[in-house]
């Protein structure tokens, strides 16, 4: 166990290094910075002076280096538009990210599972086709779409929800929280209920899958036998058999749900990392792309590492296997 | 053990005995499936034919008259002309403007996942055919491109290379080409330790004719179901692209750009500039979808029908 630790680690590691390059060269390939930046009133001496201070009269590889050196220690240049540390600006803007896919990811979890569960046992049920059919439009509509129709009905026609911004939020543990006010919560409901319902048609279909495989097997039978109450055989043991994909997945998916809050952030105004992501790109502010890219990437790669070590800690099977290869 | 259910299968449909009506029988048990084919193929001569019915030519700017913008659906413009489905802020008819989104967006999606597939195709063939340091760089490079969200990797690319059509058909093909190069080589690796690719050997033929003529036609059913869905997440991923401003410029608007451009207008109420183009998205993709789950159904040999 403790050489499949370590073994993920470095693997983790030559992948932070190998996508800092990819994110690095790809960036700063972007258009001209000094035509963007630098006020075009301002004379060739400023302009010299400002290509200076932001160090891009330096060969690329230069930058590179440089780029990686401050990287290791925490920073990753300054924003162009903001003039603060573009870390900084990202790490203010990420437990709004945060809060909105861990409720996403919370709804889809709460509400994908018991249906799907409910639609793996009764399978010829009406309640189940239509949780099906449900599933289908969950996977088939574009999230910004399903945004745009949210925003239509609930703010729009009905006027029962906020569509925009984050709303009354209350600081704990030095940090804003959205969902601990009840302003706060009628913002957050549709922008995280837009961002779960990809991941919740997707839980839906797994854990019917899973359930139906499970309840044919001989230990069902056996449970039943025993005389255990239906309740305690879903409950216990089915439930735990199929879960082993299922946090897989979760883990998974994780983070293209913050991935996929760029959308939602957008729509909704969400002031989140992604909605800084999509503005920073319109105006080429390449160091905050940069250092979001590089946020991204590690997070990616921890959650990764999270999901794998999880993954041999539920199921020995994978642990054996996975040291062997 | 594949002799079996082909002869339940030829009993159970005696007089269609072309491998192609079969198809065609096996596909028709889904009432839905077919409904969905019959939406596609509707969808796809709308696209096709979209300068011969549309009302208007939506961007010939003498055609446009600034006093009929932003009409709901069913009003009249100044020339008599009937807005079916409203005008958006420029008085371009909803309905045209459509027709042509949707020619761009399937355009798109179409030619990257055929561009895609080609690719992904050839690197999944030499991955299983070669082994060894090729098959494990390939992988490895796989493995990498689909450990990240395609809407992430293709994002950074835009926003690298800039707008454009042919800078979204890249982008979207180089989020896609690691499915088909996965989804081949798994199929090619099963094909590779059959007996008629060792009969072949045994003929003498050329590797290239055993990988293109015999083990190639065999992995195309899984790759025709994978095609089919990442037809449908192309089209979904380039109007979220677009949607965002970086996808296509403005003089190309593909359904996801005439979303974003009616997406201002949402809150005052004036819903039809973002809700019919929407509408017409989600029925391209569903109707895809519906069609690539019963391709499934159809073209897996273990559900033995």
């Amino acid at each position: 166990m403790l050489a499949y630790t370590i073994r993920r680690l470095f693997l983790s590691l030559v992948l932070l290094l190998v996508m800092s390059l990819l994110v690095f060269v790809g960036v700063y390939a972007i258009g001209n910075p000094v035509d963007l930046l630098i006020s075009p009133e301002a004379d060739q001496k400023e302009i010299e002076q400002a290509i200076v201070a932001l160090g891009l009269d330096k060969p690329l590889w230069e930058q590179y280096v440089i780029f990686v050196k401050n990287a290791l220690s925490g920073d990753l240049g300054r924003s162009f538009a903001f003039s603060t540390p573009a870390v900084e600006l990202i790490l203010q803007r990420m437990p709004a990210t945060m809060e909105l896919a861990i409720v996403a990811m919370l709804m889809a979890i709460l509400l994908g599972i018991p249906l799907g569960l409910y639609a793996g046992l009764k399978p010829d049920s009406m309640p189940a086709k239509a949780i099906m059919a449900g599933s289908i439009f969950g996977f088939s509509l574009p999230t910004f779409w399903v945004g745009l129709m949210l925003i239509m009905i609930f703010s729009v026609q009905l006027g029962w929800l906020p569509s925009t911004g984050r709303g009354e939020t209350v600081v704990l543990f030095g940090i804003h929280w959205s969902i601990f006010t009840w302003d706060g919560l009628q913002h957050l409901l549709m922008p995280a209920f837009n961002l779960a319902l990809f991941k919740l048609s997707l839980l839906v279909r797994l854990t019917r899958a899973g359930a139906r495989e499970a309840v044919l097997q001989d230990y069902v039978k056996f449970a039943r036998a025993k005389g255990l109450r239906m309740r305690r055989v879903i409950g216990v043991h089915v439930l735990k058999n199929i879960m082993i994909p299922i946090v897989t997945v979760i883990g998974l998916e994780f983070g293209s749900v913050v991935a996929f809050s760029i959308v939602t952030e957008t729509i909704f105004a969400w002031p989140g990392m992604g909605k800084l992501l999509i503005d920073s790109i319109n105006v080429l502010d390449r160091p905050v792309v940069v250092a979001y890219l590089m946020v991204i990437v590690v997070l990616f790669v921890f959650i990764n590492l999270v999901v794998d070590l999880l993954y041999s800690t539920l199921d020995p099977r994978i642990r054996v296997t996975g040291s062997a290869a | 053990m594949s002799a079996i259910p082909s002869a339940v299968e030829s009993a159970a449909v005696e007089r269609s005995d072309t491998p192609w009506r079969r198809f065609a029988a096996a596909y028709a048990e889904s009432r839905i499936a077919v409904a969905a084919l019959v939406v596609l193929v509707a969808i796809i001569v709308m696209a096709l034919s979209a300068p011969w019915i549309s009302p208007q030519n939506p961007y010939d700017l003498a055609q446009l008259d600034i006093m009929d913008a932003r009409l709901p659906p069913g009003e009249q413009s100044a020339t008599g002309m009937t807005f079916v489905l409203g005008s958006d802020d420029q008085g371009r008819d909803m309905l045209s403007a459509i027709f042509y989104g949707l020619r761009i967006s399937l355009g798109v999606g179409i030619s990257a996942t055929l561009v895609a597939v080609s690719i992904g195709l050839a690197l999944g063939l030499v991955a299983a055919y070669a082994g060894g340091r090729i098959d494990a760089l390939i992988m490895r490079v796989v493995d990498l491109q689909l450990s990240f969200p395609a809407i992430l990797v293709a994002l950074v690319l835009l926003a690298v290379v800039g707008q454009g059509v042919d800078k979204i058909i890249i982008a979207l093909i180089m989020v896609q080409w690691a499915y088909y190069a996965r989804t081949v080589r798994s199929s090619a690796l099963v094909e590779r330790n059959k007996e008629y690719v060792e009969a072949a050997r045994c003929l003498r033929l050329s590797p290239a004719r055993i990988l293109f003529r015999h083990i190639l036609p065999n992995c195309l059913p899984p790759l025709i179901v994978v095609a089919t869905v990442q037809v449908a997440h192309a089209i979904a991923l380039e109007a979220t692209l677009s949607f965002l401003g970086l996808g296509l410029p403005i003089t190309q608007p593909s359904l996801g750009l005439l979303i974003a451009n009616g997406f201002s207008y949402l809150l005052s109420g004036k819903y039809w500039i973002s809700f019919y183009p929407g509408l017409a998205l989600l029925l391209t993709i569903m109707s895809i979808n519906l069609v690539a789950d019963q391709l499934r159904d159809v073209l897996n040999p273990r559900l033995a029908r």
